[in-house]
C-alpha cells in the first residue's frame, strides 16, 4: 500500500513521564487506520504531534512522500490534515456556522459558507442548520459540526479522537457510513478509541500503543476484540463474572416520581417508578440527555421531594438531603467528573473527604481527621489501581479514565446498601472498566443494590441483572436482563411510548 | 422652582458630553471582556489617561496630541495588566484591582505641577454652518469630535464583532480559550490586542474629561466613572448598542439632576446625586432580566486564566 502517513522513531517527554518513545507506524492512502492503547498509552500525545499542537523531542514525519514537521495545527490543516477531537472544539455561543469558519483557513463570507454547510451536510447525511447556536445541540448534532468543519477543507487524512464515546448507537452507524463515504473517496483516517468492535468492523490497520510504545500492529479484522484487548494491556483481560446470589428484599423505590430539570437542556423525570433490591445490578439504558442526571440526582437526595416518593428499606426518605441519605447508606456517583463528583483543584485527599466523612467517621466535633481522610484515600489508590504522583495531586491532573476509578471506588469502598452510578467506565481503558465492572458486580454480591445508570448497552448486558430504558424522562418497565435480544432492546430505548400505548 | 429655566435641546446635547468619557471606556472594556479577560482597572486607565493627555497637551498646546497621550499612557498601564495576568498568571480580579489603586496614585503624582492649569481648549466641529439649525444643530452638528469617535466606535465595534474574521475568533477565544488553542489561535496575542485596545478607550474617555468636560486637572477626577462603564458592559449584556443606551441614559441622569439641582427643586440634593446610578442600573437589570439569555451572552472563559498545557 502507498502510505500517505509516515510516523518514524517519535518521541516526546514530559517532566517525569515519557509519553511517547520511538514510534512508528503509517497510515495508507484511502486506509482507516487505529490507534489502540488504554488510557495513558500516549494516543492523544502521537495523533497531537501529527497535527501540530505538539512538538516532538526527536523523529521525524512524512506526508505524501515530503518531510513533514508542522508548528502548529494551522500549518497541519494547510498540509491536508484534519481533526475531530474527544472533547468537542467547539464555542457553544456561536452559530454553526461561525464554528466551521473557526476550523477553516480562509472561510468564505458567511452566507456562502452556510449554503455550502448545508450542501455537504446534505451529501454525507449529516443534516444540520448553520444558523444554529452550537450550545442547543446534542452531542451527535455537534460532532457533525466537527466532522463538516473537516469535510470542507478536502482533507487528505482525518484524525478522530475517541469519536464515539458520546454518540448513541444510531448515531454511531450514521458516523460510520460517513466514515465509509470518506474512505471509498480516497481519504485516510487515523482513528483511535477504546472500543474494539467498532475498530473491528471500521478498520484496516491497527498500531498498539502500550506505555507509549508499539508493541504491535496487526490487522483488526483478523483478531478478535479479546485478543486486541490482550494486547493493548499485555496481559490476560478479566472477563467480569457474575457471582451467583439470592436477591434480598428492595432496598431503595422510587414511586411515580416527576421532577421538572433545571438544566437548560435536560429531560424532565416524568412519572418514574422503580424498586431495586439487595443483590442486584439494575441497569438503566438510554442516550444521554433523556433524564440520566435528574434521575441520579433524585436518588442521591440532591433533588428532595415529597417523603413518600422514595422509600429506603421501606421507609420514606424523600426529604432527606445527601449526607444523611449517605448516612442511611445511600451512595452516588455522577457522571460529570470535573465538578460534580470531583472539586477539580482540591486534592484526592479533600475529595475522598467531601463523600465519605460521614460513614467512614472522618469528622469528629466538626473537625475533620485529615489522617483518615489521607489513609482512606489511600486505600481507594491502591485498590482501584488509580494512577497518580500521590493523594496530594489535584483531582484535575488526573487523566479522566483515573479519575473515575478514584471516584467510583470512593463510593464503593464505604460499603453502600444503595449504591447509584452514572457512566461509571465513560472514557475508562477496558481493563479498568473491567474492574470497575467487577467492584459493582462484587458490591452487589455482597447484599448491596446497585443501579447502573450509563449509555453503554454492552456494559449494562454484561452486568445488569434487570435492565429499563430512560427515554424522555420516561422509564420503561424493568426486564430481566439475561436473553434480552438487541432489538428488543431498541424498541425499549426508542419507544416509551409504544410500551405505555 | 423653575423647570423653563430647563432647555432640551441644550440637555441633551451636554448629555452626549457628558457620557462620552463613560461610553469610551465601556466599549473599550467591552472588546477586553468579549476576549475573555476582565480588567477591573478601568478606573485607573482612565485616570491615567486623564492625566498623560493632560500633560502632553499642557507643554505642547494640542489637544489633539494630548488625546494620543492619553491613549498611550493607558496602554501602558493596561499592557502591564496584561503582562501579570497573560503571562505571569496573576488573578484577574486581584490584579484589575490593583491595577486602578496604582493608576491613581501614579496619575496623582504624574499631575502634582499641574493643578489649577487650564488646558488648550478643543474647539467643536461646525460642519460648514449645519450646527446653526435648529434643535439638531446644537445635538448632531456642534460637539467635539471625541465624541462621533466614539459614536463611530459603538458601530465599528458592532460591526468589527459581528462580521469580521478577527471579530470572530476575539469571541472565540472568548468562549473557549483552550477551543481555540486547539484549532491553532493564538490566545495570548487576541487578548493582548483586546487589553490594549480597551486601554487606549478607557485613556481617550479620561482625557476627555480633563481636556474638554471639566477642563482641568484635580486628583481623583474620573469619579467612579470607571466602574459605572464595568457595570454598564454587564448591564448591556455585551452588546455595543445597549452599553452606547447605558452610558447615555447615566450621563442623561447625571445632567437632569444638575440641572435639577440648579432649578432648585425640592428634593434633597443627595438623592438626585445618587439617582444616575440607581436608574441606570435599575433600567439595565430590567432590560437584562432573561437569566437564560444574559448567561448565554457572557463570553464564557471570561476571567479565567489560560496556561497552555503543551
Amino acid at each position: 500500500m502507498n502510505a500517505l502517513l509516515k510516523v518514524e522513531g517519535l518521541r516526546k517527554a514530559y517532566p517525569g513521564v515519557v509519553a511517547n518513545d520511538d514510534v512508528s507506524f503509517q497510515v495508507g492512502r484511502g486506509e482507516v487506520h487505529a490507534l489502540l492503547g488504554e488510557n495513558g498509552a500516549g494516543k492523544s500525545t502521537l495523533v497531537k504531534m501529527v497535527y501540530g499542537l505538539v512538538r516532538p523531542d526527536a523523529g521525524q514525519m512524512t506526508l505524501g512522500g515530503e518531510a513533514y514537521a508542522p508548528g502548529n495545527p494551522n500549518e497541519a490543516r494547510q498540509s491536508g490534515i484534519a481533526m475531530v477531537f474527544q472533547h468537542f472544539s467547539l464555542f457553544e455561543a456561536l452559530s454553526v456556522a461561525e464554528n466551521v469558519a473557526l476550523g477553516m483557513e480562509n472561510p468564505p463570507p458567511m452566507r456562502a459558507l452556510a449554503a455550502r454547510i448545508s450542501e455537504v451536510s446534505q451529501a454525507y447525511g449529516l443534516p444540520l442548520d448553520p444558523a444554529r447556536r452550537v450550545g442547543d445541540l446534542s452531542a451527535g448534532e455537534r460532532q457533525r459540526v466537527e466532522i463538516i468543519r473537516c469535510l470542507l477543507q478536502d482533507p487528505k487524512l482525518l484524525i478522530m479522537d475517541e469519536p464515539t464515546s458520546v454518540l448513541t448507537p444510531q448515531e454511531v452507524s450514521v458516523l460510520f457510513e460517513t466514515l465509509r463515504k470518506l474512505k471509498a473517496e480516497g481519504t485516510s483516517i487515523l482513528y483511535i478509541s477504546h472500543k474494539l468492535e467498532e475498530i473491528r468492523a471500521l478498520c484496516d490497520g491497527a498500531t498498539i500503543l502500550r506505555l507509549g510504545k508499539v508493541v504491535a500492529s496487526c490487522d483488526p479484522r483478523e483478531k478478535s476484540a479479546r485478543d486486541l484487548a490482550e494486547m493493548m494491556v499485555g496481559t490476560e483481560l478479566a472477563t467480569p463474572a457474575p457471582r451467583d446470589h439470592e436477591l434480598g428484599d428492595v432496598a431503595l423505590a422510587l414511586d411515580a416520581v416527576t421532577v421538572a430539570s433545571g438544566a437548560a437542556f435536560g429531560a424532565s423525570l416524568r412519572d418514574v417508578s422503580l424498586e431495586v433490591r439487595r443483590g442486584e445490578v439494575l441497569g438503566i439504558g438510554g442516550v444521554a440527555g433523556n433524564g440520566q442526571d435528574e434521575l441520579l440526582a433524585v436518588m442521591s437526595g440532591e433533588v428532595t421531594l415529597a417523603a413518600d416518593r422514595v422509600h429506603l428499606h421501606g421507609k420514606p426518605i424523600g426529604t432527606v438531603g445527601p449526607n444523611a441519605r449517605r448516612a442511611l447508606g445511600v451512595l452516588a456517583a455522577p457522571e460529570e467528573r470535573l465538578g460534580h463528583a470531583a472539586a477539580p483543584d482540591m486534592s484526592l485527599v479533600e475529595n475522598a473527604a467531601l463523600s465519605a466523612w460521614v460513614r467512614m467517621g472522618m469528622v469528629r466535633r466538626g473537625f475533620i481527621n485529615w489522617g483518615k481522610a489521607r489513609k482512606y484515600a489511600e486505600h481507594v489508590i491502591a485498590e482501584f489501581d488509580v494512577r497518580t504522583p500521590g493523594a496530594g495531586s489535584a483531582a484535575r491532573s488526573l487523566s479522566g479514565g483515573n479519575l473515575q476509578k478514584f471516584v467510583i471506588g470512593r463510593e464503593i469502598l464505604q460499603k453502600p446498601d444503595v449504591l447509584v452510578v452514572n457512566q461509571p467506565t465513560w472514557g475508562v481503558d477496558a481493563s479498568a472498566a473491567a474492574s470497575i465492572r467487577q467492584a459493582l458486580l462484587d458490591l452487589a454480591a455482597d447484599g448491596a443494590a446497585v443501579v447502573v445508570i450509563s449509555q453503554d448497552l454492552d456494559e449494562l448486558m454484561e452486568i445488569s441483572t434487570r435492565f429499563a430504558a430512560l427515554n424522555e424522562g420516561r422509564l420503561s418497565e424493568p426486564r430481566a436482563a439475561a436473553g434480552l435480544t438487541i432489538d428488543e432492546i431498541g424498541l425499549m430505548l426508542g419507544g416509551a411510548e409504544v410500551a405505555h400505548a | 422652582m423653575d423647570f423653563g429655566s430647563i432647555n432640551p435641546v441644550l440637555l441633551i446635547a451636554s448629555l452626549m458630553v457628558a457620557s462620552t468619557p463613560i461610553l469610551l471606556a465601556a466599549l473599550g472594556e467591552l472588546v477586553t471582556e468579549k476576549s475573555g479577560v476582565l480588567n477591573l482597572g478601568v478606573e485607573g486607565m482612565m485616570i491615567v489617561g486623564a492625566i498623560s493627555g493632560f500633560i502632553v497637551a499642557v507643554e505642547t498646546g494640542s489637544p489633539a496630541l494630548g488625546f494620543v497621550a492619553a491613549a498611550f499612557g493607558a496602554v501602558v498601564l493596561s499592557l502591564i495588566f496584561g503582562v501579570l495576568t497573560q503571562l505571569l498568571l496573576s488573578n484577574q480580579v486581584a490584579t484589575g484591582l490593583g491595577l486602578t489603586l496604582f493608576g491613581l496614585g501614579v496619575s496623582a503624582l504624574m499631575g502634582q505641577g499641574y493643578v489649577g492649569i487650564r488646558p488648550p481648549s478643543s474647539p467643536r466641529w461646525e460642519f460648514f454652518g449645519l450646527n446653526e439649525l435648529p434643535v439638531v444643530g446644537p445635538i448632531l452638528f456642534n460637539q467635539h469630535g471625541v465624541v462621533y469617535l466614539s459614536l463611530g466606535l459603538v458601530i465599528g465595534v458592532w460591526w468589527y464583532l459581528r462580521t469580521t474574521r478577527s471579530g470572530l475568533i476575539l469571541r472565540a477565544v472568548g468562549e473557549s480559550h483552550e477551543a481555540a488553542h486547539a484549532l491553532g489561535y493564538s490566545v495570548l496575542g487576541t487578548r493582548f490586542a483586546a487589553i490594549a485596545f480597551g486601554g487606549a478607550c478607557a485613556g481617550i474617555g479620561g482625557a476627555f474629561l480633563s481636556l474638554v468636560i471639566v477642563p482641568q486637572w484635580t486628583e481623583g477626577m474620573t469619579a467612579g466613572r470607571g466602574w459605572i462603564a464595568l457595570a454598564i458592559v454587564v448591564f448591556a449584556s455585551w452588546r455595543p448598542g445597549r452599553v452606547l443606551l447605558g452610558a447615555y441614559l447615566f450621563g442623561g441622569v447625571t445632567v437632569l439632576q444638575l440641572n435639577l439641582q440648579a432649578a432648585g427643586i425640592a428634593i434633597p440634593v443627595e438623592l438626585l446625586s445618587m439617582s444616575p446610578y440607581l436608574i441606570t442600573i435599575l433600567v439595565l437589570v430590567v432590560i437584562s432580566s432573561d437569566k437564560r439569555r444574559a448567561a448565554a451572552l457572557a463570553p464564557a472563559s471570561l476571567g479565567r486564566t489560560f496556561h497552555a498545557s503543551s
